[in-house]
């Protein structure tokens, strides 16, 4: 036991003689990670716990005044409007995440399950990320020409003859907002899933087949069980995107739906940052929330 | 994969998979061609003549907005959130692969710096540089907004690469009598550099299209898609679109020469 205990110190004093030359292990891992946390502490924590700092503030036309009241909160969540617009906000989250989770797996398993050449697996992968590292906006307003009164499927049906007047709900309504939606965050739900999918050992799939299932079975009863982490990582991109969304529903709504993020655009841009922060407060509860939830199903870190 | 004949289930899936490519580029290109309306078109088709009115009238001073300025500012911020994410994120993955106090603590803050809803950091930048009494500028409050979406995810991509990284390289060059610095210079930067790469690219678009954090932060001068998102609301000429198209064609320019950088630095790894 003693020499045990001794020979067990003697490498970790040379383990340290080593390291120790210069900096030990850990001091080196601190500075390593200082600038992450100084950066994040700064321009993350910091700016929250100032949103919950002013949420208690008064407010004029001009300025904040340090207080503690609590009037911003019981003004937003006794407020009708208030309650409809985050019906509204979840709704437009429910849809997307639908949708986006239909087209992302159908595609990921496309990718990973029926593309032959790792080449080609990687360029139709690369085709379908480029448009997401261009403008959300340009890719937005891209949607006028194509949905407005005199744009293209207007124009198409027209000439077919299948409506006699331009369709008026195309734009400028919720329809558009989920559309653009799913057009801006489907990727991010389709990278996610295609990362477990191609994790999957395919031998897995030939002992399925191997046992008589047929590949509708495979697929419900091997593949789609083992792309639950990536549904779920997918789930959490998609979801605090769209609850965190103003600029498209802004800008398809063409002002007539809301949403939570919209609503404290809007009291920002009339200086109310107290009633802003008050919302900001409660929109973030419910957004880590929904996450801390999805997180019960999935280890991030095991997935990366 | 299975080499026999293809399925139903393929080509079923095949031509689900090019309408979604279809639904991805379909809108991008009508306003591709939209920004060669003639003078007297609007911002719907049909396209009456063709022309680069539109090109030139972006070089023109406009009534609204400046693009140029703020061209040369989304440019600018672009690369210095590119070099401090690349760094950062680099430092940081090093670090997670040692067990320090607090390194979960410190994942799952950058795992929350994702799902904070954007509008809510820039609230909370402006509000904390206002009380503060400093002045935001693109060159520092917008800085920070931008760090806190581009490092979580250079952070999780440094992450998963360390993940699968064998030790034993360093290893071999230790036992070789490498000092730490030459192991880090000559074995490990060479093999996680197409990923750095990869993880500027990130920084860099993501920094160059963004807007909903930028809105309180950016303080006097524009960035570029604040400058675009200004237009959408009070432009109605094909300006907007001939924006549109260089910008893009801009983001392509980019991705297009980082890829075929990671493809060279790739292969010369595989002759050397």
């Amino acid at each position: 036991m003693a020499t045990l205990a001794s020979s067990h110190t003697d490498t970790a004093d040379s383990a340290q003689a080593r390291a120790g030359r210069r900096f030990p292990a850990a001091l080196i891992a601190y500075l390593q990670a200082a600038p992450l946390a100084l950066i994040l502490c700064s321009f993350l924590l910091l700016p929250i716990l100032m949103i919950g700092t002013v949420s208690f503030w008064d407010y004029d036309f001009a300025a904040m005044y340090p207080d503690f009241v609590t009037f911003n909160y019981t003004e937003t969540l006794g407020s009708w409007v208030t309650w409809k617009t985050y019906l509204n906000t979840l709704k437009f989250a429910f849809l997307v995440w639908g949708i986006t989770l239909f087209i992302g797996f159908w595609v990921a398993y496309f990718l990973a399950f029926h593309v032959r050449s790792s080449a080609m697996q990687m360029v139709l992968f690369l085709v379908c990320t480029v448009p997401f590292l261009t403008s959300n906006i340009i890719r937005m307003i891209s949607w006028i020409p194509v949905l407005g009164r005199n744009g293209l499927i207007n124009s198409a049906l027209l000439n077919a003859g299948v409506v006699s007047e331009p369709v008026e709900w195309l734009l400028y309504s919720d329809f558009a907002v989920v559309l653009a939606m799913v057009h801006l965050y489907t990727l991010f739900m389709v990278t996610p899933i295609f990362n477990t999918l191609m994790r999957i050992d395919k031998t897995l799939i030939e002992a399925a087949r191997d046992a008589g299932a047929s590949s509708w079975q495979t697929l419900l009863n091997v593949v789609l069980p083992l792309a639950k982490p990536g549904m779920a990582i997918g789930t959490i991109f998609v979801v605090t995107l769209v609850m965190a969304d103003f600029s498209t529903v802004q800008v398809m709504s063409g002002g007539q739906s809301a949403s939570v993020a919209l609503m404290m655009k809007n009291q920002m841009s009339l200086l109310q940052y107290p009633a802003a922060a008050a919302n900001a407060v409660i929109l973030l509860a419910l957004v880590l929330l929904m996450v801390a939830g999805i997180l019960r199903i999935v280890d991030i870190r095991k997935e990366l | 994969m299975q080499r026999e004949a293809r399925s139903r289930e393929f080509y079923a899936l095949t031509i689900f998979f090019a309408l979604f490519v279809v639904f991805l580029y379909g809108p991008l290109s009508a306003i591709l061609i939209l920004s060669f309306q003639g003078p007297n078109g609007g911002l719907t088709f049909p396209l009456n003549g063709v022309s680069f009115r539109w090109f030139a009238n972006l070089l023109e001073t406009q009534a609204v907005g400046d693009f140029g300025g703020s061209f040369r500012r989304s440019l600018a911020l672009g690369l210095m959130v590119t070099t401090t994410t690349v760094v950062v994120s680099l430092l940081a993955g090093l670090a997670f692969r040692r067990r320090f106090v607090g390194a979960t603590a410190l994942f799952y803050l950058a795992v929350a710096s994702l799902v904070v809803p954007s509008i809510i950091i820039s609230l909370g930048i402006g509000v904390v540089f206002q009380q503060m009494g400093l002045q935001p500028a693109w060159y520092s409050s917008a800085l920070g907004a931008h760090l806190t979406w581009t490092l979580p995810f250079g952070v999780l991509i440094m992450f998963a690469v360390f993940n699968r990284f064998s030790p034993a390289y360093e290893e071999a060059a230790r036992d070789l009598g490498a000092s730490s610095w030459q192991t880090f210079r000559h074995v490990l930067l060479p093999i996680i550099a197409p990923s750095l790469i990869g993880v500027g690219l990130f920084g860099f678009t993501l920094s160059y299209d963004e807007f909903a954090r930028t809105l309180l932060a950016a303080g006097t001068y524009n960035t570029l898609p604040l400058e675009i998102y200004a237009m959408t609301t009070n432009v109605t000429t094909p300006v907007l679109y001939a924006l549109g198209t260089v910008t893009t064609a801009f983001s392509f320019l980019v991705i297009l020469a980082t890829l075929l950088l990671i493809l060279r630095l790739n292969r010369r790894r595989l002759k050397g």
